[in-house]
């Protein structure tokens, strides 16, 4: 029986982490649910022990039900009927399955409901789940939203609110619209307070919103009339059982066929302020996606995972010329390459997750008592690292998620254009992930910043630091050196002081930066574990080199005034 | 209106996925080679059991198993799904039971318990598949019961009916029983749902005397043996013999009349089909042949 967690004794490997231990401290507050409820960790090894358990579940229920549903909710799909969403029935067993787990509402406190667990156990989950059906990922992970509402909202909702979410209902995050995409500041839906109803009232369309018939929904709209910008927008919460709010289409897609993406008409529909007013986009949106671009990196992991098995397995079955295609070099140089890409890039997920989790656990001690000096830098430390390296994690797994599924049909050759294979199901999912929760266009914007005030570089020069074993101590001269180069292709491109140029070679100074993180995690990976990393490492870092040299040669090349070629 | 409900469970080896190994020289189970498991059939009537917990709150489950010390893990694998505790039958008089001195073992077991509505288990286990468990308790008992079950339809606990739909040939019926009764599950019915997070958290640490005494044994310690004291429910209880007020003749091998002759490894080889039409010649030609290849007499 397919286990999803058992089966990549990678995920094991990424838990076990050292920077857990500080987790576990900070989230479980030195331990003190365990006299209060009687599912609460007592110590360390114990929640950790936890998590390991919960994440088989999610593996044995990934292996059994959603992944052998997955071919079925793909051809069906939902289905729109008087303004509600119907799901596909496999995709009705397997929230049925993740319900009766008890695996929603994850990171909330217990006192709502919720299991408390760390950021980074839950994004393991939602990668597994991924790796089983992507589209169905979307459905569950969305419960993520409800940890902007824990943030920001008042006692009151969370009191209301997140038992709901806990006990299984469903989120969605309403943001886009018709002409506000990438631009959220363009977003009209409109909020007015009504003062007979001591509420406030929601009017207009949003489109392409993923699970758009949602229990609850999170809400961008404007409240400050005349207003264009995003100092005009706020957040409000929506409640499906007051009604208002109705599916006017679900969109045809090419990929994620099981989950809905919905056009959503707002009629008069009663919602409340979450937060305060005007802070909509700039810090709850912003909050909101940051999160929800951890969840796409790690569906973007779950793919790439479930690309590299189907493309392995078919390899290794398949025979021409007398042998099996994998003793092939073309062919095992495909595989040995997303299997590196997959491991850098869930090594560079994890570590994303892991600073997320302390920033947070930090954030959320503020909430009941003042954090010490220490406790403040370390909160900021960790804060600015998860708001760099989010954009890495998020634009290069989604990148390579695409290339590993694009590797994984090359492999199945003519078998993987027909319809039968799992691998054409992985290449049209994958698709959407470089796309939405903001492009990797837009993920390099998010970056680039990182890139020119040096703040990768010294991350860089830190993991110099950590001590790595003699077989990999090669490996980290070479990374050396491309960071150095990274750092003169910056000091190149900011001494021409052009935010044009700047901009035109942003996305190959950030791909620069991240291959560079990613050699010098998979290298700790493979000094921690040689025997499940040292391949990759090579691997990676041969490949990661000769993407730096590209780049380098481009960017010292390349003038301001060559510019003109490019422009329409 | 609430419901006492046993669960009879069984942990058999994985049969399903046999391998070459699977049998030893000696012609038995090669228990190493295979891993351990809730018997399938059993979860599909523990999945029944559970949604008449759901539907008629306050109602308990107990999971009553027959086994070595390790057959705990049945009981825990049951709370983890939502049971409120279990038995393990657990005694070396018991070993080596056939299904006699097996329903003879669980029926004295239920009297102990004593307290009980509905009596539901597999259709058979995996590893003997002979379904005669569940029918001999209920024989012993002396309750009606109702076998291929499929689905509990309705509970009137004040009249004391129950109401199931069963599988037969070609299709299902629908028929009533009184309470208590005995329910055996045909693997048609509903799967069983996963383990929960929480009760999965909350019971990790139960554990039955043997294995506890099985990691102190060389010295070492209990870990977190506080625990076993501030949460009782981590104690799964055994029972031996003794506890059930047995009788020793008619427990294990000595209560078990079945008599395994041999054990042979079968492989079944492919051959075409053949037609039989319904005339005395062909059905007579077809006794002549099973009876000449040994597949029948």
């Amino acid at each position: 029986m397919a286990n999803f967690y058992k089966d990549i004794p990678e995920l094991k490997y990424h838990l076990n982490n050292p920077m857990m231990k500080r987790i576990c401290e900070l989230k479980e507050r030195d331990y003190r649910d365990k006299d209060e409820f009687d599912y609460a960790p007592v110590d360390f090894e114990d929640a950790m022990d936890s998590y390991d358990k919960v994440l088989d579940i999610t593996g044995e229920i990934s292996g059994e039900i959603i992944a052998p549903n997955a071919e079925g909710v793909d051809a069906e799909g939902p289905r729109c009927a008087n303004g509600r969403v119907r799901y596909a029935s496999g995709t009705v067993q397997n929230l049925d399955a993740m319900v009766k787990a008890g695996l929603n509402g994850m990171t909330m406190p217990r006192r709502f409901g919720g299991l408390n667990f760390p950021i980074t156990p839950y994004t393991m989950c939602a990668e597994i789940v991924a790796a089983a059906d992507a589209g169905f990922g979307n459905i569950w992970s969305l419960q993520d939203c409800i940890e902007t509402l824990y943030e920001f909202g008042n006692e009151d909702q969370h009191s209301r609110f997140i038992p709901r979410v806990c006990a299984g209902e469903t989120m969605s995050m309403d943001l886009t619209e018709p002409d506000a995409g990438s631009d959220l500041q363009s977003v009209m839906l409109k909020a007015t307070f009504d003062e007979k109803e001591n509420c406030w009232r929601l009017n207009g369309v949003k489109r392409f919103i993923t699970n758009g018939d949602a229990d609850i929904h999170l809400v961008l709209a404007r409240s400050e009339e005349g207003t264009k910008d995003g100092r005009g927008l706020s957040m409000f919460i929506y409640d499906k059982n007051q009604g208002g709010v109705n599916v006017r289409r679900i969109e045809n897609k090419l990929g994620i066929h099981g989950s809905p993406t919905c056009e959503l008409v707002y009629k008069n529909a009663k919602a409340e302020l979450c937060g305060d007013r005007k802070l909509g986009l700039i810090k709850y949106v912003m909050a909101l996606m940051n999160g929800a671009r951890l969840g796409i990196a790690a569906q973007s992991v779950g793919l790439s995972q479930a690309a590299y098995n189907e493309g392995l397995a078919y390899a290794r079955d398949r025979k021409q010329f007398g042998k099996a295609i994998i003793d092939f070099p073309a062919v095992y140089d495909m595989l040995a390459l997303m299997k590196a890409k997959l491991d850098a890039g869930r090594s560079l997920l994890y570590q994303t997750s892991r600073y997320v989790d302390i920033y947070k656990a930090l954030d959320d001690i503020a909430r009941e008592r003042k954090l010490t000096p220490e406790e403040r830098q370390e909160q900021k430390a960790y804060a600015k690292l998860a708001d760099a390296f989010t954009p890495l994690a998020k634009g290069m797994n989604s990148e390579y998620a695409n290339q590993n599924a694009y590797d994984c049909i090359q492999i199945h050759g003519g078998s993987g254009f027909m319809l039968e294979y799992a691998c054409q199901r992985i290449y049209r999912d994958a698709r959407i992930t470089s796309i939405y929760e903001g492009t990797t266009q837009l993920q390099t914007v998010a970056a680039i910043r990182y890139v020119t005030n040096g703040s990768y570089a010294a991350t860089l020069h830190d993991f110099e630091q950590v001590p790595c074993s003699e077989e990999m101590k090669p490996l980290l001269e070479r990374i050396k050196e491309m960071t150095v180069k990274l750092e003169s292709c910056t000091g190149a491109v900011k001494e021409a002081q052009n935010q044009e140029l700047l901009d035109f070679v942003a996305r190959r100074l950030y791909e620069m930066a991240a291959v560079c993180v990613m050699s010098h995690l998979i290298v700790q990976d493979a000094t921690r574990e040689p025997e499940m990393f040292a391949k990759s490492a090579l691997v990676y870092v041969n490949y990661a080199e000769a993407e730096v040299e590209k780049h380098f040669n481009f960017i010292r090349k390349f003038k301001a005034e060559g510019l003109e070629a490019y422009r329409r | 209106m609430s419901l006492k409900i046993v669960v009879l469970a069984k942990q058999v080896p994985d049969t399903r996925n046999v391998g070459k190994d699977a049998m030893t020289a000696e012609g038995t189970i090669n228990r190493a080679a295979l891993p351990a498991i809730f018997n399938p059939e059993d979860l599909n009537a523990l999945e029944q059991a559970l949604r008449l917990k759901e539907q008629y709150p306050g109602s308990t489950i107990t999971i009553l198993t027959m086994g070595p010390g390790r057959a705990a893990e049945i009981i825990r694998e049951g709370l983890y799904r939502g049971a409120d505790n279990g038995y393990l039958l657990t005694d070396r008089a018991f070993a080596g039971a056939d299904t006699l001195a097996t329903s003879y073992a669980l029926a004295t077991a239920i009297r102990k318990i004593k307290d009980f509505d509905v009596i539901i288990g597999g259709r058979q286990a995996i590893d003997g598949d002979t379904a005669q468990v569940g029918p001999q308790v209920a024989e012993k008992l002396g309750l009606t019961q109702i076998t291929y079950a499929e689905e509990i339809l309705n509970v009137d606990k004040a009249n004391g009916r129950i109401t199931v739909k069963r599988h037969i040939d070609g299709g299902v019926e629908t028929v009533e029983g009184p309470l208590p009764i005995v329910i055996t599950v045909n693997g048609s019915a509903a799967p069983c749902r996963p383990r929960n997070a929480k009760l999965v958290q909350k019971y990790k640490r139960a554990l039955g005397a043997q294995e506890k005494a099985a990691i102190t044994k060389e010295g070492r310690e209990l870990p977190y043996a506080g625990l076993y004291e501030k949460y009782p429910y981590l104690n799964i209880t055994e029972w031996s013999v003794a506890d059930v007020e047995g009788d020793l003749e008619q427990c294990g091998l000595s209560g078990s009349p079945t008599k395994v002759k041999a054990i042979q490894n079968i492989v079944f080889q492919t051959k075409e089909s053949k037609t039989l039409s319904g005339s005395d010649k062909d059905v007579e030609d077809l006794i002549v042949e099973l009876l000449a290849n040994h597949t029948i007499g």
